[in-house]
């Protein structure tokens, strides 16, 4: 009798074997319809916005560091016209002034960078005129952290840390009402 | 002695592949968790120009996207050539922003949005005019952080 019923359980038993295919089945159904999408960009944030004008004439020219970019999308940095690869490089020096020259910023905290651009620029060269400005920021903390903490800049490095860094150069970028000399319509 | 090379030399045992189901389920999970479909599909050309200086964009659900471009072929007769604005599934102009962000911003919860971020996601062909108005509508509407989304550079 005890032998028949662990017989009746055993013919019960549900046959797994097919298990492993249905999963297969809805593995490649989501293998197929998975983009693994790396939403990255450039962070930016935007001053609040006021009805006053900001002066500009109350700066020193020498702590304002000015990227013009015009509607055939050339650059005019400081008042000479440039390439976007002697951008970041000119940048560096403009803002820690290694050999105190006196038309350069008096200090890191001293220095602006001033944006403008003109309504018919192509966003292209506007990303690359921004990347290149934070990229010089970004590699003089890099310098910064190594020189002050012999560590890379990172998000995980201790905030006090980053807070000093970021105290010591900050990154100031005021973007201009562009012109609308190239505006397409 | 014998006895025991005996029956090594007989048969090699067959794998048991009774543990397949779950490793295969595992991945399934992996999978399932990690996709995202996509709720928008896109009207306008959004070929994002490439930059180096990237930061990740951390939580999804405190993203929102607004996609700049010229129409895509099938609605040029419609909507012309010039760079238009896309929020959610439907061409919108510049006035629909504050809205757009209200709607994304009631389905937040409140100790989440002052981190809400707009992801704008902008062709790189298009002049910066309307990026222009963009941008000053979002101050306007006290969206303050946004990220302009870029391709990596691999160099």
């Amino acid at each position: 009798m005890g032998k028949k019923s662990s017989k009746d359980r055993l013919t019960n038993e549900i046959n797994a074997g097919s298990m492993a295919d249905i999963a297969f089945l809805l593995l490649i159904f989501f293998l197929v319809t998975t983009t693994i999408v790396q939403d990255k960009g450039i962070t930016v944030k935007l001053p609040p916005w006021s009805d006053v004008e900001v002066d500009a004439t109350k700066l020193k020219t020498r702590n304002v560091f000015s990227v013009l970019v015009n509607a055939q999308n050339q650059l005019l940095v400081r008042d000479e016209p440039a390439n976007i690869e002697q951008l970041k490089d000119r940048a560096k020096e403009f803002i820690m002034n290694p050999r105190g020259q006196a038309d350069l910023a008096e200090k890191p905290t001293k220095a602006i960078i001033s944006l403008k651009n003109d309504r018919g620029t192509n966003y292209k060269t506007y990303l690359q005129v921004y990347n290149e400005l934070k990229a010089a920021y970004n590699e003089l903390w890099e310098e910064e952290a190594q020189r002050k903490y012999g560590t890379a800049y990172s998000d995980n490095m201790p905030r006090e840390q980053k807070k000093a860094i970021k105290g010591k150069i900050p990154f100031v970028l005021s973007e201009a009402e562009p012109t609308a000399f190239g505006d397409e319509k | 002695m014998s006895k025991f090379s005996k029956k090594r030399g007989k048969a090699t045992p067959a794998i048991s592949t009774a543990s397949l189901p779950d490793i295969i389920f595992m991945l399934l999970f992996f999978f399932m968790v990690v996709t995202v479909l996509r709720d928008s599909s896109l009207m306008v050309k959004v070929n994002t120009p490439q930059a180096s200086e990237l930061t990740k964009l951390e939580e999804k659900s405190l993203v929102n996207y607004l996609y700049i471009g010229r129409p895509k072929e099938t609605y040029e007769d419609q909507y012309g050539t010039s760079p238009r604005l896309q929020l959610g599934d439907k061409f919108s102009t510049v006035d629909d922003i504050p809205l757009f962000l209200e709607k994304h911003k009631i389905k937040v919860p409140e100790n989440k949005r002052a981190r809400i971020t707009s992801s704008l996601k902008v062709d790189g062909d298009v002049t910066m005019g309307i990026v222009q108005d963009i941008k000053t509508q979002l101050r306007k509407s006290n969206q303050l952080k946004v990220n302009y989304s870029a391709k990596p550079k691999n160099d």
